[in-house]
Formats: structure tokens, sequence, C-alpha cells
């Protein structure tokens, strides 16, 4: 059927958003709305002595004016995270309470406190200027390197030593021997450069209280509106569950940004009830530089040996993970079990250690940003990689072939069991479709213009679809990650699908219901995903970490094969046949190897006026499914980047990316390939243009697009982009995840090619032309020198 | 935010220090300033409207003359508050010397900015600073010509 599994059916959502019909949530307009604007600190650390609302709330139309101390009062709860990490020496880790306004201190640039509702958004924000906040200024912390050294400001009291835990995976001594006993070691000091998200849609809310039925609705740019339903009821006290709905609308990007539940809809939430209005609010581009939650800012040493022959002995991993001012929903998950356990990368590791210390800072709360710790690893291993294959004189791919691994399943000494995987497949995919025989002669021609050409790899493997939900429980998660899904088939036989999952960006919608032509040959069409809504969909924990494939989709397929059950059920019945002969296709319920046949839309009517079902039957034709998987997935693949410098100006131009992954089955290539596209995009972004920067007092200085810079289209090539699949053997359909993929192989790619291109390995990101021309001179005075 | 610059005044050193010492005048050659009143013997209260890149703060603080050396130097610092626009504070170290054209005016400034004016403005800090420095000097030289002309 060309509609199901492989088909590259054109993304149905599209049409509504690039018509502009779209429905988001600063869209929706309520009567008797309210808007909502926040005053925030402008300093890092400050105590806050005094609010004065009064010449704010004497202006007309402001209606009221709410702060953090009155929030306590009535009873919300403070902000929590999702993950609990237990440091090296068995403590548990200890986090700075979160109050979703300020009560006393203000903690980073930005920090909510106040929030000002009137009756129009210029309003609310002309009077949240108004609001007179006094300020005693303290001392700021800003600089994770510096946070646990002796004397550094103290972001939380209760957190001494700005210190939230120091957590250790692998095994030391396995590690420290290897490293004895390699014939070369190298080292590497790295900064993961702190990003901002930029969903091309900033945060918004509306908030609806309803003061006869006592019940709330949210309207929220989230990635799980019901792990946001849940958490604002169990924690944070707004409203029992089934007293709020949480609508999650068309939403225009998130990149893990939009998973977290933050102040600011649980202030709307609460100024709704406190003054019967509905309240909205829209972030500002600026106060998303702000709040959104920021992400990587990792300060790493690491150490890799090597034996004569090449092989890896041991690794060891130092980091200062930068959690900012407070502990966001999976801040502490991302640095540990999302970035230690993938130390091994695709290689056979002997002894691996890794030792990461977590710690606040007066910044943005960080948190897990497409990839999430998974390319903080990555770059830390490839880069590690090319560089050792540079100082051991070999060749960068032939040094990844001799420590791939090719047994499966293969136990890592860190936590996870890769299930499968082919690495030389992808690495010989990339390289053919790269032509790396033809790169010397490229050099030489880029080289008789001026430029210096570069040719830089990266072989990644990350872990998707995060599971099984006992194991996470184990390793401290508070919630299970299994996905829910239901599958309705209409009396007239349409069929609408819901799931847990959310789309935003993703293309569900398509792929989603593409599950269901492919089981029962019916037009994509007459098939429809619901999604968003917690009143619509029972239950669900939201889409991130490249989990809607595996584990969302796979809960849809198990739905859809109980309702196959009570088809043929049904159509054995009324054709009086045995329901093992009973084959459904191309819109057709049929017996086997006969004339007798039912369209489908007659099992489904047949279902509903339930006149002549088998005995005992139920009528209807509903069926929902739970899926919890057994293991992670472990997407992979091979990148490999080609860049031409101009040594006179530093600017890199990436002439050529190939990208060879294995993605297990894949549903839709046309939407994997623009997963892939976007992703090793924001990638190149984090390589050469990207970067969160505070100045010494805190000051957040690239709180515009004018100081943070987005890639854009010519800082990218046209992508050449094939898969070298193996299933995962861990779900049903044998899909690994594909939406991180790209941005956590990309950044080492760009970054080896560069190296390659000017001679020197003393480079950090973002690779802008003045730190690439700075490297440059630095590695020809070296030269010079010698 | 650091700036250094030297101005030559066509005035003698002894005219030019009693200027920048009285608030009418540094009231009106002040880019933006508002108000200037002097509270105590070496503190004025100051109202002035400024625009960096995209944001106008109207910035209101106390400013403060310290390390005074009559005629040759002092150092003047504060702190500015703009609301939700942000602050600036900081201080600038003066120095008059003679010479034959009048009086050559040195000075370093040393500042910081916070809130809106840190995220959208710290780009454009240095050349406003520049732009109105120089906008103050063309104002002062202004002012001591037409009292010049005056007596």
């Amino acid at each position: 059927m060309s509609d199901g599994i492989g088909a590259r059916v054109k993304r149905r959502e599209d049409k509504r958003f690039i018509t502009g019909k779209g429905k988001y949530t600063d869209d929706i307009r309520m009567d008797n709305q309210a808007y909502a604007a926040f005053v925030r600190s402008p300093h890092a650390s400050a105590r806050v002595t005094n609010i004065d609302a009064s010449a704010a709330l004497a202006m007309e139309g402001v209606v009221a004016v709410h702060t953090g101390p009155e929030m306590k009062e009535d009873g919300i709860g403070d902000i929590i995270t999702g993950w609990a990490i237990t440091s090296k020496d068995g403590s548990p880790m200890t986090c700075g309470v979160w109050n979703p306004m300020v009560t006393e201190f203000a903690r980073y640039v930005g920090d909510a406190i106040a929030i000002v509702i009137a009756d129009t958004q210029d309003l609310a924000r002309i009077a949240a200027e108004a609001v007179e906040v006094t300020y005693e200024e303290l001392p700021a912390c800003v600089n994770p390197a510096d946070a646990l050294k002796d004397g550094a400001p103290q972001v939380h009291g209760n957190v001494p030593g700005n210190l939230i835990f120091d957590w250790e995976v692998g095994d030391e001594a396995a590690a420290d021997e290897g490293l004895a006993k390699a014939t070369h070691v190298t080292e590497i000091d790295l900064i993961n450069n702190r990003l901002s998200p930029n969903a091309i849609e900033p945060r918004s809310a509306v908030a609806i209280f309803d003061d006869a039925e006592d019940h709330y609705t949210l309207y929220s740019t989230s990635q799980n509106p019901h792990v946001a339903r849940l958490v604002l009821s169990a924690f944070y006290n707004v409203a029992p569950e089934h007293k709020l709905r949480v609508i999650a609308p068309d939403v225009g990007g998130g990149f893990g940004s939009k998973i977290y539940i933050y102040p600011e809809e649980i202030a709307c939430l609460w100024a709704s009830m406190k003054t019967k209005r509905s309240v909205k609010w829209t972030a500002q581009r600026t106060e998303s530089f702000m709040t959104d939650a920021h992400a990587r800012d990792h300060v790493t040493k690491a150490r890799m040996g090597f034996d004569a022959d090449g092989k890896i002995t041991g690794f060891k991993i130092d980091t200062i993970a930068n959690i900012g001012a407070y502990v966001s929903l999976f801040a502490t998950a991302t640095p540990t079990y999302l970035y230690g356990t993938l130390a091994s990368g695709v290689y056979d590791i002997p002894g691996i250690y890794c030792n990461v210390k977590a710690v606040h800072t007066n910044t943005a709360p960080v948190d897990a940003y497409r990839g999430a710790g998974r390319p903080e690893a990555t770059y830390m291993i490839e880069r590690l990689i090319e560089m050792s294959a540079r100082q051991l004189g070999m060749d960068p791919a032939e040094l990844r072939r001799k420590n791939f691994i090719r047994e499966f399943p293969y136990q890592t000494p860190v936590i996870l069991q890769y299930d499968s995987g082919d690495f030389d497949a992808c690495l010989d995919k990339a390289q053919a479709l790269a032509d790396v025989a033809g790169f010397p002669a490229r050099k030489a021609e880029a080289a008789a213009r001026g430029k210096l050409r570069g040719i830089g790899y990266s072989t990644f493997i990350e872990a998707c679809g995060i599971a099984p939900s006992a194991a996470v429980g184990s390793l401290g998660s508070a919630v299970g990650l299994w996905e829910s899904a239901e599958v309705r088939v209409n009396p007239v036989g349409t069929i609408e699908i819901l799931t847990g999952c959310h789309s935003h960006g993703q293309g569900h919608e398509t792929t989603f219901c593409q599950l269901a032509a492919e089981k029962f040959g019916v037009p994509i069409d007459n098939v429809k995903l619901v999604h968003g809504d917690t009143d619509a969909v029972q239950f669900g924990m939201g889409t991130y970490g490249s989990r809607s494939g595996p584990v969302g989709m796979s809960a849809v397929m198990k739905a859809l094969e109980k309702v196959e059950a009570k088809v043929k059920k049904i159509a054995a019945h009324q054709l009086e046949a045995s329901e093992d002969d009973i084959v459904i296709e191309g819109g057709e319920v049929s017996v086997a190897g006969t004339d007798k046949k039912m369209a489908w839309h007659e099992v489904g009517l047949a279902a509903y006026i339930a006149h002549n079902l088998p005995e005992g039957m139920e009528p209807g034709l509903k069926e929902g499914s739970f899926f919890d998987p057994v293991n992670f997935s472990f997407p992979s693949g091979c990148f490999i980047c080609e860049v031409e410098v101009d040594p006179d100006t530093g600017e890199t131009e990436i002439v050529q990316f190939v990208s060879a992954d294995d993605f297990g089955v894949i549903i839709n290539p046309m939407i994997v390939e623009g997963q892939v596209h976007g992703g090793v995009t924001q990638g190149i972004g984090q390589a050469l243009t990207e970067c969160v920067v505070y100045d010494e007092s805190g000051q957040l200085v690239t709180g515009s697009y004018m100081d943070y810079t987005m890639p854009r289209a010519d800082n990218v090539p046209s992508f050449k982009v094939e898969h070298s699949s193996t299933p995962s053997p861990t779900n049903p359909l044998g899909i690994k995840g594909c939406g991180e993929a790209g941005a956590i192989g990309s950044p080492p790619a760009v970054i080896n090619a560069i190296t390659d291109a000017i001679g020197t390995d003393n480079l950090q990101m973002p690779a802008t032309p003045q730190a690439v021309w700075m490297a440059l001179q630095s590695a020809q005075t070296s030269m010079a020198a010698e | 935010m650091e700036m250094t610059g030297e101005h030559l005044i066509a005035a003698p050193r002894d005219v030019v220090w009693e200027a920048l010492n009285d608030e009418n005048v540094l009231r009106a050659c002040i880019p933006g300033c508002e108000e200037l009143n002097r509270i105590s013997e070496n503190e004025l209260h100051a109202i002035a409207v400024q625009k960096i890149g995209p944001v106008k703060a109207r910035l209101e603080g106390t400013v403060e003359l310290v390390n005074l050396n009559p005629p040759e130097s002092y150092t003047i610092q504060g702190e500015g508050k703009g609301g939700v626009a942000g602050f600036a504070k900081g201080g600038a170290d003066v120095m008059l010397t003679e010479v034959p054209e009048g009086t050559r005016l040195t000075y370093e400034v040393k500042a910081t900015v916070g809130g809106k004016l840190a995220q959208l403005g710290s780009r454009l800090i240095n050349a406003t600073a520049r732009k109105l420095a120089a906008k103050f000097f063309d104002n002062f030289q202004a002012h001591l010509n037409s009292a010049d002309a005056a007596e």
C-alpha cells in the first residue's frame, strides 16, 4: 500500500502550517481575556527587599500585581526535578529550592519577581516596568569551572560549595589500569558551549479558570501536556487532575525546551484563579533567551589510552556540568544517565570511568536540548579519536575500525547494553558518499585557490526511547517512560489514532497514520491523529529523546494489532469462516482463497450496530495499549564533513556534509531526512556560531539575535543523507529514532574537519572566524618556534 | 565597558574645573539629562534618558564626586536604575592638565550595565558611550565659548 511503512507521504499538517492556518497557543482568544507580563530580576544574585506595585496598580486597565510570597501563601508548590541522582559516596543530591516566583532571593537574570495582569498585552508590559523592586545586590557565581572553588559565592544556602551531586559511572580501577598500560595517551580539555534552544514559537500560556466548575484549562506550548498536568496537579497544587485540562495545540518547535513546566504557566493558572480572568502570556524573544532552559555547558578533561596496535585501553573523564540557578525537570539526568552512559561510543573499551560534578551557578536553568547529554559525550569521544589518529599517525577511519564494536548484544562498561548496529556499514557508506578517495585532489585544488580544506569524521551512537520504566526508576527517574495509544475505528470505517506523544514539528500526523494505512490498507486520508489534549487522550509521557517512534508508534502498533484481532473475529463470524483465514488488505476484509469479503467500513459498521456479533463480544471497535520497551534503542551512524577555511579571515565554509545513519526501520524517509537536515543544522550551529554568554557579573549579553548567532542557510551545504539500517530488536516496528542524531553526531565532524584544515587541535566551539583565525595564528607561531 | 579618551578644551584649567563642578553646566551638557540636582556637597541626584540600541532607558540615580583634587582631578561615580530596562553603574577618573591651547582633559571610564541594557545593548555600549562622550564635550566646549562671549 502506497501510504504504509516506507512511503514518502507528504506531511499532511503542512498545509495549515504554510498557509497560516496553524492554531498556536497565542492564537487562542478567550472572552474576558487579560494579559500577563513578568517583572524580572536584572541582577544575577540579589535579595528582594521591597516590591512597590502602587504605580502599576494605579494605571487604568491594570488588573492585579501578584508576587512570589503571595503564591507561596496560597500553597502553590515549588518546582520539582524529575530525576534523583545519587553521588558516588552514596549520598542523595542536594538542590536549591525553586519557588515559581522569587520569595526572597533572585538567583539569575530573568528570575520572575512578580506577575502583572492587565487588559492588554502592551499595558501589562508597561505596568511591569512601573513595578519598583528594591534589590540588595549580592555576589554572583557565574562560571561553572569556578563554582566549586573555595570562596565562590553560594547560589543556595542549602547547597554547600554549589555542588549538587558528584556522580560516577564505570570502573575507575579498570580505566586507570588501561591508561597505565597504554603506549599513547591522548588528553583533551573541552568546553561544550552553552546553547539557547530557540524554538521559532516562543513559549506561551493561556490559563482559563472556570469558577462555576472550579476547573482550570491551560493552553500551553508543551511537548508533554499529560506530564504538565500531572506535575501541576501533584506538585504545584494548582488543581486535582480531573479539574485541570492541559491542551498543547500546534507547537512551533521545542527541541526539549518545552518539556519543562516553567514558572510562567504556574503563575498564569494561579493568577487566573485570583483575578477570575483568562490570562494569556507570550514570551518576548529576549525573555526566551533569558528563561528558556539553556543547554550543554560542560567543562571536561578526558584522557584516552591506546596500545601499540591502536586499540583503546582505557578512558577517563572528568566533567563539571552547569545546572544553572535551579534544577529543571530533567537537568540531572542529562549530564549523567544520558552522558556518562554513552562514554563507550561505538568502541570496544575495556575500562571507562566518568565522573560528573553538577553545579549551581547564577545563570538560567540548564536542561535537555536536542540530544541531551549525548552530543556532549559524542563530541568528547569523537574529538579524542580524531586527535589520537593524528597523534598516532593513523588514518582516522582505520583507527575507528580497529576499535568498533561488532558483536551484539554488547555490554558497555557504563550500564548500557547495545542491542544492534553495524558501524562498519555506516562508515563504508559515508566514505563512499563523501568520495574520501578524492579528498587529496580536492584539498590540492582548494590550496591552489588559497583555501585550507579539511575532512572530519564522526561515528556516533546514541540512546533513544529511554526505557524500560522499571530500569529508569531504579536509576532515579520519578516517572515511567512507556507510551500509550488508542485506536478508534468509527462506524464508517475511518480511524482515529490517539497518542500520548506530541507533535511539534516531527510530522506525527503523517507518520503515525501511515501505521494504520500499513496495517489495514486504508487510505491515509481516512486516518486522523489525535494528540495534545489531556481530555482527549487518557495519558502519555510526551515527545522528547526521539521516543515517539520507538515507543509511541510501537504503542500504536500494539493497539492496531488488537483492532486487527477483533476485526478478524467479527469478519469470521459474519462471513462464516475461521478467523485464521481472514485477510485484511487494501481496505477489504476477505476469506483467503474465496470470494467472500466485506469492505473495511462494513466491519466497522457491524461492530457498532452490533446486530450480529460473535457470542459474548462487546460492541464497538476501539482498542488501547501501553507499550513499555525492554531497552533503549540505539541509533548510530557516520557523518563526514568537509570544510574550507579562509586563512586570511578564519571563515569556515562547510562544502560537503554526508550522513549514513542507522535508524532501524524507517516509516517515512522524507520526514527522516528532514529530521537529519534539521538536527545537523543545529549541530552546525553549535559548532560554528551559537553560544550563550554571561558577563562576569552574570549579565546575559546574548539576549537577541544580534548577539546570539543562529545558523543560516548559507552556513550549511546541501546534505547527502543515506541510511544503512539494522532493525531495533526491542520494539515491534524495529524503529530506533531519528530526531536527535543530527545534533548529536555533527559538532565533532565539523570541528574535526576544521582542525584538520588548520593543522591544530587547539580549538573550542563555536568555531567563529575569530576563533579559527586565532587558532591558525597560534599554530603558525608555534610551528615557526619549532 | 572601559573607555579612555582625552579632549582639548580651549579654556583655562580653573574655568574648566569650575564648570565641571557646576550642576547647571553639567545638566545642560550631559546628553539626555532631565534632572541634575545637588543633594549634598559632593552628591548629585540625576535622571537621564539614554537610548542604547533598541533599549530606551530612563536612568535615575545618585552621582558622587570623590578623590577631589582641585583643580587637577576627581572621580565621578554613580549608579543609575532604569527599571525594567536595567541599570548602569560605574565611574570615571577625570584629569585636567594645563597646556598651551588651554586645558587637556583625560578620562578613564569603567562601567557595567545590567538587565535589558546588557541583553540587547552590550555590543553597542562602547559605540554609544563614545558618541555620548563626544556629544558631552561638544556641548561643554560650546557652553564655555558662550559663557566666554557673554562676559
